[in-house]
Protein backbone atom coordinates (compact mmCIF):
# COMPACT_ATOMS: atom_id res chain seq x y z
CA UNK A 1 0.00 0.00 0.00
CA UNK A 2 3.04 2.25 0.37
CA UNK A 3 3.07 2.85 -3.36
CA UNK A 4 -0.55 3.98 -3.39
CA UNK A 5 0.02 7.37 -1.87
CA UNK A 6 2.83 8.44 -4.17
CA UNK A 7 1.62 11.62 -5.83
CA UNK A 8 4.46 12.19 -8.23
CA UNK A 9 7.12 9.81 -9.39
CA UNK A 10 9.98 10.44 -11.78
CA UNK A 11 11.86 7.35 -12.90
CA UNK A 12 15.22 7.55 -14.71
CA UNK A 13 14.06 10.76 -16.28
CA UNK A 14 16.27 12.41 -18.89
CA UNK A 15 15.61 15.52 -20.94
CA UNK A 16 17.40 16.78 -24.01
CA UNK A 17 17.34 20.24 -25.46
CA UNK A 18 17.92 20.95 -29.12
CA UNK A 19 19.10 24.52 -29.50
CA UNK A 20 20.93 25.86 -32.56
CA UNK A 21 21.79 22.38 -33.74
CA UNK A 22 23.34 21.54 -30.37
CA UNK A 23 21.97 18.65 -28.47
CA UNK A 24 22.41 19.19 -24.75
CA UNK A 25 21.48 16.80 -22.01
CA UNK A 26 19.65 18.91 -19.43
CA UNK A 27 18.58 16.18 -17.04
CA UNK A 28 20.04 12.72 -16.67
CA UNK A 29 18.64 9.77 -14.76
CA UNK A 30 16.57 11.79 -12.31
CA UNK A 31 14.60 9.82 -9.72
CA UNK A 32 12.19 11.66 -7.45
CA UNK A 33 9.19 10.56 -5.43
CA UNK A 34 6.76 12.98 -3.84
CA UNK A 35 4.19 11.52 -1.49
CA UNK A 36 0.68 12.80 -1.14
CA UNK A 37 0.81 15.95 0.98
CA UNK A 38 4.60 15.99 1.07
CA UNK A 39 6.70 19.12 0.61
CA UNK A 40 9.86 18.36 -1.37
CA UNK A 41 12.47 20.94 -2.32
CA UNK A 42 15.15 20.67 -4.97
CA UNK A 43 18.23 22.83 -4.49
CA UNK A 44 21.07 23.15 -6.96
CA UNK A 45 23.37 25.56 -8.73
CA UNK A 46 21.81 27.87 -11.28
CA UNK A 47 21.45 26.36 -14.72
CA UNK A 48 21.40 22.79 -13.46
CA UNK A 49 18.02 22.06 -15.05
CA UNK A 50 15.80 22.57 -12.02
CA UNK A 51 13.24 24.51 -14.01
CA UNK A 52 13.34 21.92 -16.77
CA UNK A 53 12.22 19.40 -14.18
CA UNK A 54 9.03 21.34 -13.49
CA UNK A 55 8.34 21.78 -17.18
CA UNK A 56 8.32 18.01 -17.57
CA UNK A 57 5.99 17.51 -14.60
CA UNK A 58 3.61 20.20 -15.84
CA UNK A 59 3.54 18.53 -19.25
CA UNK A 60 5.03 21.51 -21.08
CA UNK A 61 8.11 19.51 -22.08
CA UNK A 62 8.46 15.90 -23.22
CA UNK A 63 11.20 13.84 -21.59
CA UNK A 64 13.74 12.08 -23.82
CA UNK A 65 13.82 9.03 -21.61
CA UNK A 66 12.39 7.58 -18.43
CA UNK A 67 8.90 8.11 -17.10
CA UNK A 68 7.03 10.77 -15.20
CA UNK A 69 3.95 9.62 -13.29
CA UNK A 70 1.27 11.51 -11.42
CA UNK A 71 -1.03 9.27 -9.37
CA UNK A 72 0.68 6.33 -11.10
CA UNK A 73 -0.45 7.55 -14.49
CA UNK A 74 2.04 8.64 -17.09
CA UNK A 75 2.02 12.37 -17.80
CA UNK A 76 0.69 12.95 -21.29
CA UNK A 77 0.02 16.53 -22.20
CA UNK A 78 -0.77 18.91 -19.38
CA UNK A 79 -2.11 17.09 -16.30
CA UNK A 80 -5.29 18.65 -14.96
CA UNK A 81 -4.32 19.03 -11.32
CA UNK A 82 -0.86 20.59 -11.31
CA UNK A 83 -0.50 24.19 -10.20
CA UNK A 84 2.54 26.00 -11.48
CA UNK A 85 3.85 29.07 -9.67
CA UNK A 86 6.21 30.90 -11.99
CA UNK A 87 9.28 32.79 -10.90
CA UNK A 88 8.04 35.97 -12.59
CA UNK A 89 4.44 35.42 -11.41
CA UNK A 90 3.01 35.28 -14.97
CA UNK A 91 0.20 37.65 -14.06
CA UNK A 92 -1.87 39.17 -16.84
CA UNK A 93 -0.82 42.84 -16.83
CA UNK A 94 -4.10 43.96 -18.46
CA UNK A 95 -6.27 42.37 -15.79
CA UNK A 96 -6.96 43.56 -12.26
CA UNK A 97 -6.06 41.54 -9.19
CA UNK A 98 -9.61 40.21 -9.00
CA UNK A 99 -9.63 39.17 -12.66
CA UNK A 100 -6.22 37.53 -12.39
CA UNK A 101 -7.31 35.42 -9.44
CA UNK A 102 -10.59 34.58 -11.15
CA UNK A 103 -8.82 33.26 -14.27
CA UNK A 104 -8.57 29.54 -13.37
CA UNK A 105 -12.22 29.57 -12.24
CA UNK A 106 -13.28 31.22 -15.51
CA UNK A 107 -11.36 28.55 -17.41
CA UNK A 108 -13.19 25.91 -15.37
CA UNK A 109 -16.46 27.54 -16.52
CA UNK A 110 -17.83 28.27 -13.07
CA UNK A 111 -20.68 30.75 -12.83
CA UNK A 112 -19.56 34.37 -12.70
CA UNK A 113 -20.97 34.91 -9.20
CA UNK A 114 -19.16 31.83 -7.94
CA UNK A 115 -15.91 32.97 -9.55
CA UNK A 116 -16.08 36.40 -7.95
CA UNK A 117 -17.00 35.05 -4.51
CA UNK A 118 -14.16 32.57 -4.48
CA UNK A 119 -11.65 35.06 -5.90
CA UNK A 120 -12.54 37.65 -3.23
CA UNK A 121 -12.20 35.00 -0.53
CA UNK A 122 -8.71 34.02 -1.78
CA UNK A 123 -7.58 37.63 -2.11
CA UNK A 124 -8.57 38.12 1.51
CA UNK A 125 -6.70 34.96 2.47
CA UNK A 126 -3.42 36.26 1.02
CA UNK A 127 -3.97 39.63 2.70
CA UNK A 128 -4.76 41.79 -0.32
CA UNK A 129 -8.25 42.92 0.58
CA UNK A 130 -8.87 46.37 -0.85
CA UNK A 131 -6.59 45.81 -3.84
CA UNK A 132 -9.09 43.90 -6.00
CA UNK A 133 -9.25 46.68 -8.59
CA UNK A 134 -5.50 47.26 -8.85
CA UNK A 135 -3.42 46.29 -11.87
CA UNK A 136 -0.21 44.24 -11.38
CA UNK A 137 1.89 47.26 -12.38
CA UNK A 138 0.59 49.12 -9.31
CA UNK A 139 1.66 46.37 -6.89
CA UNK A 140 4.97 45.65 -5.17
CA UNK A 141 6.86 42.43 -5.87
CA UNK A 142 5.56 40.83 -2.69
CA UNK A 143 1.98 41.75 -3.48
CA UNK A 144 2.25 40.38 -7.01
CA UNK A 145 3.52 37.13 -5.53
CA UNK A 146 0.46 36.99 -3.28
CA UNK A 147 -1.77 37.42 -6.30
CA UNK A 148 0.06 34.60 -8.08
CA UNK A 149 -0.36 32.37 -5.03
CA UNK A 150 -4.06 33.24 -4.72
CA UNK A 151 -4.54 32.37 -8.38
CA UNK A 152 -2.83 29.02 -7.90
CA UNK A 153 -5.04 28.32 -4.86
CA UNK A 154 -8.06 29.17 -7.01
CA UNK A 155 -6.97 26.47 -9.44
CA UNK A 156 -6.81 24.13 -6.42
CA UNK A 157 -4.25 21.66 -7.78
CA UNK A 158 -3.32 18.47 -5.97
CA UNK A 159 0.37 19.22 -6.50
CA UNK A 160 2.04 22.63 -6.49
CA UNK A 161 5.04 23.11 -8.77
CA UNK A 162 7.00 26.13 -7.65
CA UNK A 163 9.92 27.47 -9.66
CA UNK A 164 11.98 29.71 -7.35
CA UNK A 165 8.75 31.52 -6.56
CA UNK A 166 10.28 33.83 -3.96
CA UNK A 167 13.52 34.33 -5.87
CA UNK A 168 13.08 37.90 -7.09
CA UNK A 169 11.84 39.25 -3.73
CA UNK A 170 13.95 41.15 -1.21
CA UNK A 171 15.01 39.24 1.91
CA UNK A 172 12.39 40.71 4.24
CA UNK A 173 9.44 40.15 1.92
CA UNK A 174 10.76 36.72 1.15
CA UNK A 175 10.54 35.68 4.76
CA UNK A 176 7.06 37.09 5.34
CA UNK A 177 5.63 35.56 2.17
CA UNK A 178 7.34 32.26 2.87
CA UNK A 179 5.85 32.24 6.34
CA UNK A 180 2.34 32.93 5.10
CA UNK A 181 2.63 30.39 2.34
CA UNK A 182 3.77 27.79 4.86
CA UNK A 183 0.76 28.55 7.08
CA UNK A 184 -1.71 28.26 4.23
CA UNK A 185 -0.02 25.12 2.95
CA UNK A 186 -0.13 23.48 6.38
CA UNK A 187 -3.90 24.00 6.21
CA UNK A 188 -4.52 22.66 2.69
CA UNK A 189 -1.87 19.93 2.88
CA UNK A 190 -1.19 19.43 -0.84
CA UNK A 191 1.98 18.00 -2.34
CA UNK A 192 4.63 20.52 -3.34
CA UNK A 193 7.68 20.25 -5.55
CA UNK A 194 9.65 23.36 -4.75
CA UNK A 195 12.66 24.60 -6.72
CA UNK A 196 15.05 27.02 -5.07
CA UNK A 197 18.72 27.84 -4.63
CA UNK A 198 18.18 29.06 -1.07
CA UNK A 199 19.13 26.27 1.35
CA UNK A 200 17.52 27.92 4.39
CA UNK A 201 14.25 28.41 2.58
CA UNK A 202 14.29 24.81 1.39
CA UNK A 203 14.86 23.39 4.87
CA UNK A 204 12.38 25.69 6.60
CA UNK A 205 9.61 24.70 4.20
CA UNK A 206 10.24 21.08 3.32
CA UNK A 207 9.86 17.53 4.49
CA UNK A 208 12.72 16.49 2.26
CA UNK A 209 15.49 18.40 0.46
CA UNK A 210 17.08 17.03 -2.71
CA UNK A 211 20.41 18.30 -4.00
CA UNK A 212 20.80 18.46 -7.73
CA UNK A 213 24.11 18.41 -9.58
CA UNK A 214 25.18 20.65 -12.39
CA UNK A 215 24.26 20.00 -16.02
CA UNK A 216 23.30 17.36 -16.84
CA UNK A 217 21.19 17.61 -13.70
CA UNK A 218 20.78 14.56 -11.54
CA UNK A 219 19.87 14.03 -7.88
CA UNK A 220 23.12 13.87 -5.89
CA UNK A 221 21.86 13.67 -2.33
CA UNK A 222 18.68 13.49 -0.32
CA UNK A 223 18.02 14.85 3.19
CA UNK A 224 15.01 14.30 5.39
CA UNK A 225 14.12 17.35 7.46
CA UNK A 226 13.72 16.18 11.09
CA UNK A 227 11.62 19.17 12.15
CA UNK A 228 8.06 18.79 13.38
CA UNK A 229 5.10 20.76 11.99
CA UNK A 230 3.66 23.29 12.29
CA UNK A 231 6.96 25.13 12.47
CA UNK A 232 7.80 28.78 12.87
CA UNK A 233 9.16 29.65 9.43
CA UNK A 234 11.74 32.13 10.66
CA UNK A 235 12.61 31.08 14.20
CA UNK A 236 13.14 27.47 13.17
CA UNK A 237 16.44 28.64 11.68
CA UNK A 238 17.92 28.92 15.17
CA UNK A 239 17.10 25.29 16.00
CA UNK A 240 20.27 23.20 16.34
CA UNK A 241 18.86 20.45 14.08
CA UNK A 242 18.22 23.10 11.43
CA UNK A 243 21.81 24.36 11.70
CA UNK A 244 23.21 20.90 11.39
CA UNK A 245 21.13 20.01 8.37
CA UNK A 246 21.95 23.34 6.78
CA UNK A 247 25.64 22.54 7.05
CA UNK A 248 25.16 19.06 5.56
CA UNK A 249 23.19 20.38 2.60
CA UNK A 250 25.71 23.17 2.16
CA UNK A 251 28.61 20.71 2.03
CA UNK A 252 26.80 18.49 -0.41
CA UNK A 253 26.08 21.48 -2.66
CA UNK A 254 29.70 22.63 -2.37
CA UNK A 255 30.83 19.18 -3.58
CA UNK A 256 28.52 19.51 -6.55
CA UNK A 257 29.96 22.92 -7.40
CA UNK A 258 33.51 21.65 -7.05
CA UNK A 259 32.87 18.66 -9.30
CA UNK A 260 31.38 20.83 -11.99
CA UNK A 261 34.33 23.18 -11.77
CA UNK A 262 36.77 20.32 -12.27
CA UNK A 263 34.59 19.14 -15.09
CA UNK A 264 34.85 22.49 -16.81
CA UNK A 265 38.68 22.51 -16.59
CA UNK B 1 15.83 37.42 18.41
CA UNK B 2 12.71 38.39 16.57
CA UNK B 3 12.32 39.84 13.17
CA UNK B 4 9.67 42.37 12.25
CA UNK B 5 8.17 41.06 9.10
CA UNK B 6 4.97 43.04 9.03
CA UNK B 7 6.25 45.56 6.49
CA UNK B 8 4.19 43.77 3.89
CA UNK B 9 1.08 43.52 6.04
CA UNK B 10 0.31 47.17 6.67
CA UNK B 11 -0.54 48.17 3.18
CA UNK B 12 -3.12 50.84 2.59
CA UNK B 13 -4.05 51.86 -0.92
CA UNK B 14 -3.10 55.53 -0.42
CA UNK B 15 -2.01 57.57 2.56
CA UNK B 16 -2.28 61.34 2.93
CA UNK B 17 1.42 62.03 2.39
CA UNK B 18 1.14 60.33 -0.97
CA UNK B 19 -1.91 62.35 -1.85
CA UNK B 20 -0.21 65.69 -1.17
CA UNK B 21 2.83 64.65 -3.17
CA UNK B 22 0.51 63.57 -5.96
CA UNK B 23 -1.33 66.93 -5.95
CA UNK B 24 1.96 68.85 -6.14
CA UNK B 25 3.15 66.65 -8.94
CA UNK B 26 -0.08 67.21 -10.83
CA UNK B 27 0.28 70.98 -10.51
CA UNK B 28 3.81 70.87 -11.91
CA UNK B 29 2.58 68.65 -14.71
CA UNK B 30 -0.23 71.06 -15.59
CA UNK B 31 2.18 73.97 -15.70
CA UNK B 32 4.45 72.00 -18.02
CA UNK B 33 1.48 71.18 -20.25
CA UNK B 34 0.43 74.84 -20.41
CA UNK B 35 3.91 75.94 -21.51
CA UNK B 36 3.93 73.33 -24.25
CA UNK B 37 0.57 74.47 -25.59
CA UNK B 38 1.51 78.13 -25.40
CA UNK B 39 4.66 77.38 -27.41
CA UNK B 40 2.65 75.50 -30.01
CA UNK B 41 0.22 78.38 -30.45
CA UNK B 42 3.07 80.88 -30.84
CA UNK B 43 4.72 78.72 -33.53
CA UNK B 44 1.39 78.47 -35.38
CA UNK B 45 0.73 82.22 -35.23
CA UNK B 46 4.23 83.01 -36.49
CA UNK B 47 4.06 80.57 -39.44
CA UNK B 48 0.56 81.52 -40.59
CA UNK B 49 1.19 85.22 -39.87
CA UNK B 50 4.33 85.22 -42.03
CA UNK B 51 2.49 83.37 -44.81
CA UNK B 52 -0.37 85.88 -44.64
CA UNK B 53 1.91 88.95 -44.64
CA UNK B 54 4.48 87.80 -47.19
CA UNK B 55 1.93 86.51 -49.67
CA UNK B 56 1.09 89.27 -52.14
CA UNK B 57 3.96 91.42 -50.91
CA UNK B 58 7.18 89.43 -51.24
CA UNK B 59 5.76 86.48 -53.18
CA UNK B 60 3.08 86.19 -55.81
CA UNK B 61 -0.26 85.49 -54.17
CA UNK B 62 -1.49 83.62 -57.25
CA UNK B 63 0.98 80.76 -56.72
CA UNK B 64 1.00 80.76 -52.97
CA UNK B 65 -2.51 81.73 -51.87
CA UNK B 66 -2.82 82.77 -48.24
CA UNK B 67 -4.45 81.55 -45.02
CA UNK B 68 -7.30 84.07 -45.07
CA UNK B 69 -8.18 83.12 -48.66
CA UNK B 70 -8.14 79.43 -47.75
CA UNK B 71 -10.42 79.98 -44.75
CA UNK B 72 -12.83 82.00 -46.92
CA UNK B 73 -12.81 79.22 -49.51
CA UNK B 74 -13.58 76.60 -46.87
CA UNK B 75 -16.46 78.73 -45.62
CA UNK B 76 -17.86 79.13 -49.17
CA UNK B 77 -17.50 75.39 -49.78
CA UNK B 78 -19.33 74.61 -46.58
CA UNK B 79 -22.16 76.95 -47.55
CA UNK B 80 -22.54 75.58 -51.08
CA UNK B 81 -22.45 71.96 -49.84
CA UNK B 82 -19.30 71.17 -51.84
CA UNK B 83 -17.36 70.60 -48.67
CA UNK B 84 -19.53 67.75 -47.42
CA UNK B 85 -20.05 66.38 -50.94
CA UNK B 86 -16.31 65.76 -51.41
CA UNK B 87 -15.34 65.10 -47.80
CA UNK B 88 -18.00 62.48 -47.18
CA UNK B 89 -16.95 60.58 -50.29
CA UNK B 90 -13.27 60.46 -49.31
CA UNK B 91 -14.10 59.77 -45.69
CA UNK B 92 -16.31 56.82 -46.59
CA UNK B 93 -13.65 55.26 -48.80
CA UNK B 94 -10.95 55.74 -46.19
CA UNK B 95 -13.02 54.42 -43.28
CA UNK B 96 -14.52 51.41 -45.07
CA UNK B 97 -11.11 50.52 -46.51
CA UNK B 98 -9.43 51.03 -43.15
CA UNK B 99 -11.84 48.73 -41.35
CA UNK B 100 -11.67 46.00 -44.01
CA UNK B 101 -7.89 46.22 -44.30
CA UNK B 102 -7.34 46.22 -40.54
CA UNK B 103 -9.58 43.20 -40.02
CA UNK B 104 -8.10 41.16 -42.88
CA UNK B 105 -4.50 42.12 -42.08
CA UNK B 106 -4.83 41.48 -38.36
CA UNK B 107 -6.58 38.14 -38.72
CA UNK B 108 -4.13 36.87 -41.34
CA UNK B 109 -1.24 38.14 -39.20
CA UNK B 110 -2.48 36.27 -36.14
CA UNK B 111 -3.19 33.07 -38.07
CA UNK B 112 0.15 33.02 -39.88
CA UNK B 113 2.12 33.83 -36.72
CA UNK B 114 0.46 30.86 -35.00
CA UNK B 115 0.62 28.59 -38.06
CA UNK B 116 4.10 27.19 -37.41
CA UNK B 117 5.36 26.68 -40.93
CA UNK B 118 2.92 28.31 -43.33
CA UNK B 119 4.27 31.79 -42.56
CA UNK B 120 7.74 30.69 -43.67
CA UNK B 121 6.35 29.46 -47.00
CA UNK B 122 4.43 32.65 -47.66
CA UNK B 123 6.77 35.28 -46.25
CA UNK B 124 8.83 36.02 -49.41
CA UNK B 125 5.64 36.58 -51.41
CA UNK B 126 4.10 38.83 -48.79
CA UNK B 127 7.36 40.75 -48.57
CA UNK B 128 7.42 41.14 -52.38
CA UNK B 129 3.87 42.49 -52.43
CA UNK B 130 4.65 44.78 -49.53
CA UNK B 131 7.68 46.31 -51.24
CA UNK B 132 5.68 46.96 -54.39
CA UNK B 133 4.76 50.67 -54.54
CA UNK B 134 1.06 50.15 -54.21
CA UNK B 135 0.36 53.59 -55.60
CA UNK B 136 1.27 52.06 -58.96
CA UNK B 137 -1.65 49.68 -58.57
CA UNK B 138 -4.24 52.47 -58.58
CA UNK B 139 -4.66 52.55 -62.39
CA UNK B 140 -5.10 48.77 -62.36
CA UNK B 141 -7.84 48.98 -59.72
CA UNK B 142 -9.64 51.66 -61.74
CA UNK B 143 -9.52 49.41 -64.81
CA UNK B 144 -10.80 46.41 -62.82
CA UNK B 145 -13.39 48.05 -60.59
CA UNK B 146 -14.37 51.23 -62.43
CA UNK B 147 -14.17 54.82 -61.29
CA UNK B 148 -16.78 54.42 -58.54
CA UNK B 149 -16.12 53.92 -54.88
CA UNK B 150 -15.15 50.23 -55.07
CA UNK B 151 -11.79 50.84 -56.75
CA UNK B 152 -10.92 53.45 -54.12
CA UNK B 153 -11.83 51.17 -51.24
CA UNK B 154 -9.71 48.39 -52.75
CA UNK B 155 -6.83 50.84 -53.02
CA UNK B 156 -7.20 51.83 -49.37
CA UNK B 157 -7.28 48.16 -48.35
CA UNK B 158 -4.08 47.54 -50.33
CA UNK B 159 -2.39 50.41 -48.49
CA UNK B 160 -3.59 49.41 -45.05
CA UNK B 161 -3.49 45.63 -45.00
CA UNK B 162 0.28 45.13 -44.81
CA UNK B 163 0.89 47.39 -41.83
CA UNK B 164 -1.96 45.63 -40.01
CA UNK B 165 -0.55 42.24 -40.99
CA UNK B 166 3.03 42.91 -39.89
CA UNK B 167 1.99 44.48 -36.59
CA UNK B 168 -0.31 41.60 -35.64
CA UNK B 169 2.36 39.09 -36.70
CA UNK B 170 5.10 40.76 -34.67
CA UNK B 171 2.72 41.16 -31.75
CA UNK B 172 2.09 37.42 -31.63
CA UNK B 173 5.78 36.61 -32.01
CA UNK B 174 6.59 38.91 -29.09
CA UNK B 175 4.04 37.45 -26.71
CA UNK B 176 5.19 36.50 -23.22
CA UNK B 177 5.77 32.74 -23.42
CA UNK B 178 5.26 32.35 -19.67
CA UNK B 179 1.70 33.63 -19.98
CA UNK B 180 0.96 31.03 -22.64
CA UNK B 181 2.56 28.29 -20.53
CA UNK B 182 0.46 29.47 -17.60
CA UNK B 183 -2.71 29.18 -19.69
CA UNK B 184 -1.66 25.70 -20.77
CA UNK B 185 -1.15 24.50 -17.21
CA UNK B 186 -4.71 25.68 -16.48
CA UNK B 187 -5.85 23.71 -19.53
CA UNK B 188 -7.46 26.79 -21.05
CA UNK B 189 -9.42 26.38 -24.27
CA UNK B 190 -8.20 28.07 -27.46
CA UNK B 191 -10.98 30.64 -27.19
CA UNK B 192 -10.14 31.51 -23.58
CA UNK B 193 -6.44 31.81 -24.46
CA UNK B 194 -7.38 34.12 -27.31
CA UNK B 195 -9.57 36.42 -25.24
CA UNK B 196 -7.55 36.44 -22.01
CA UNK B 197 -4.01 36.47 -23.38
CA UNK B 198 -3.52 36.71 -27.14
CA UNK B 199 -5.81 39.63 -28.00
CA UNK B 200 -4.82 41.77 -24.99
CA UNK B 201 -1.14 41.04 -25.77
CA UNK B 202 -1.41 42.41 -29.27
CA UNK B 203 -3.76 45.31 -28.51
CA UNK B 204 -0.78 47.66 -28.32
CA UNK B 205 0.36 46.47 -31.73
CA UNK B 206 -3.09 46.75 -33.28
CA UNK B 207 -3.49 50.29 -31.99
CA UNK B 208 -0.08 51.21 -33.41
CA UNK B 209 -1.02 49.85 -36.80
CA UNK B 210 -4.37 51.64 -36.62
CA UNK B 211 -2.59 54.90 -35.98
CA UNK B 212 -0.11 54.41 -38.84
CA UNK B 213 -2.93 53.30 -41.09
CA UNK B 214 -5.02 56.45 -40.74
CA UNK B 215 -2.46 58.26 -42.86
CA UNK B 216 -2.15 55.28 -45.21
CA UNK B 217 -5.91 55.10 -45.71
CA UNK B 218 -6.15 58.78 -46.61
CA UNK B 219 -3.21 58.47 -49.00
CA UNK B 220 -4.87 55.47 -50.66
CA UNK B 221 -8.22 57.20 -51.03
CA UNK B 222 -6.81 60.47 -52.37
CA UNK B 223 -4.42 58.79 -54.80
CA UNK B 224 -7.17 56.60 -56.21
CA UNK B 225 -9.27 59.72 -56.67
CA UNK B 226 -6.43 61.49 -58.48
CA UNK B 227 -6.33 58.66 -61.03
CA UNK B 228 -9.96 58.75 -61.92
CA UNK B 229 -12.96 60.06 -60.10
CA UNK B 230 -15.71 62.63 -60.23
CA UNK B 231 -15.99 63.22 -56.53
CA UNK B 232 -13.85 63.35 -53.38
CA UNK B 233 -11.07 65.52 -52.00
CA UNK B 234 -8.47 64.02 -54.33
CA UNK B 235 -10.70 64.90 -57.26
CA UNK B 236 -11.23 68.42 -55.89
CA UNK B 237 -7.48 68.93 -55.58
CA UNK B 238 -6.68 67.79 -59.16
CA UNK B 239 -9.63 69.73 -60.51
CA UNK B 240 -8.49 72.91 -58.71
CA UNK B 241 -4.89 72.52 -59.81
CA UNK B 242 -5.94 72.05 -63.43
CA UNK B 243 -7.65 75.46 -63.16
CA UNK B 244 -4.50 76.84 -61.42
CA UNK B 245 -6.75 77.50 -58.43
CA UNK B 246 -4.05 77.22 -55.73
CA UNK B 247 -6.43 78.27 -52.95
CA UNK B 248 -8.63 75.31 -53.90
CA UNK B 249 -5.69 72.92 -53.74
CA UNK B 250 -4.75 74.19 -50.29
CA UNK B 251 -8.36 74.03 -49.11
CA UNK B 252 -8.44 70.33 -50.09
CA UNK B 253 -5.15 69.69 -48.30
CA UNK B 254 -6.35 71.43 -45.14
CA UNK B 255 -9.46 69.25 -45.01
CA UNK B 256 -7.38 66.07 -45.41
CA UNK B 257 -5.07 67.25 -42.67
CA UNK B 258 -7.99 67.97 -40.35
CA UNK B 259 -9.48 64.52 -40.95
CA UNK B 260 -6.14 62.89 -40.12
CA UNK B 261 -5.74 64.90 -36.91
CA UNK B 262 -9.28 64.17 -35.72
CA UNK B 263 -9.00 60.44 -36.45
CA UNK B 264 -5.63 60.31 -34.72
CA UNK B 265 -7.16 61.94 -31.65
CA UNK B 266 -9.90 59.32 -31.60
CA UNK B 267 -7.22 56.62 -31.56
CA UNK B 268 -5.35 58.39 -28.76
CA UNK B 269 -8.52 58.34 -26.65
CA UNK B 270 -9.03 54.65 -27.45
CA UNK B 271 -5.44 53.94 -26.38
CA UNK B 272 -5.96 55.72 -23.08
CA UNK B 273 -9.00 53.57 -22.42
CA UNK B 274 -7.63 50.21 -23.58
CA UNK B 275 -4.12 50.58 -22.19
CA UNK B 276 -4.92 52.11 -18.84
CA UNK B 277 -3.29 49.14 -17.12
CA UNK B 278 0.14 50.31 -18.25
Amino acid sequence: MAEANIKLELKNLSVRYLTKGQNTLALNDVNIKVKDGEFVSVVGPSGCGKSTLLKVVSGLLKPAGGTALIDNKEIKGVPSDVGMVFQNDALLPWKTVLENVRLPLAIANQSKAQQLDRARELIKMVGLEGFEGFYPKQLSGGMKKRVALARTFAHDPSIFLMDEPFGPLDAQTRVSIGEEFLKIWERVGKSVLFITHDIEEAIALSDRVLVMSNRPGTIKAEFTVPLERPRPFYDIRFDSRFKELQREVWESLADVEKESEEFRV
Amino acid sequence: MKVENNTEKVITPLNTGDQIAKANYKKALNREKMTIWLGRIVVGVVIFGLWEILSGRVMNEFWLSKPSAIVTRLYDMAKSGDLWFHTSFTLQEALIGLVIGMIIGTIVGILLALSGRLDKWLSPYIMALYSLPRVALAPLFVVWFGIGMTSKIIMVVAMVVFVAFYNAYEGIKNMDQDLLDMMRTYKASKLKTLTWVILPSITVWILTSLRLNIGMALIGAVIAELIGSSQGLGYYITYSSSLLDITGVFAGLVIIMLIAVIMEQIIVQMEKRLLKYR
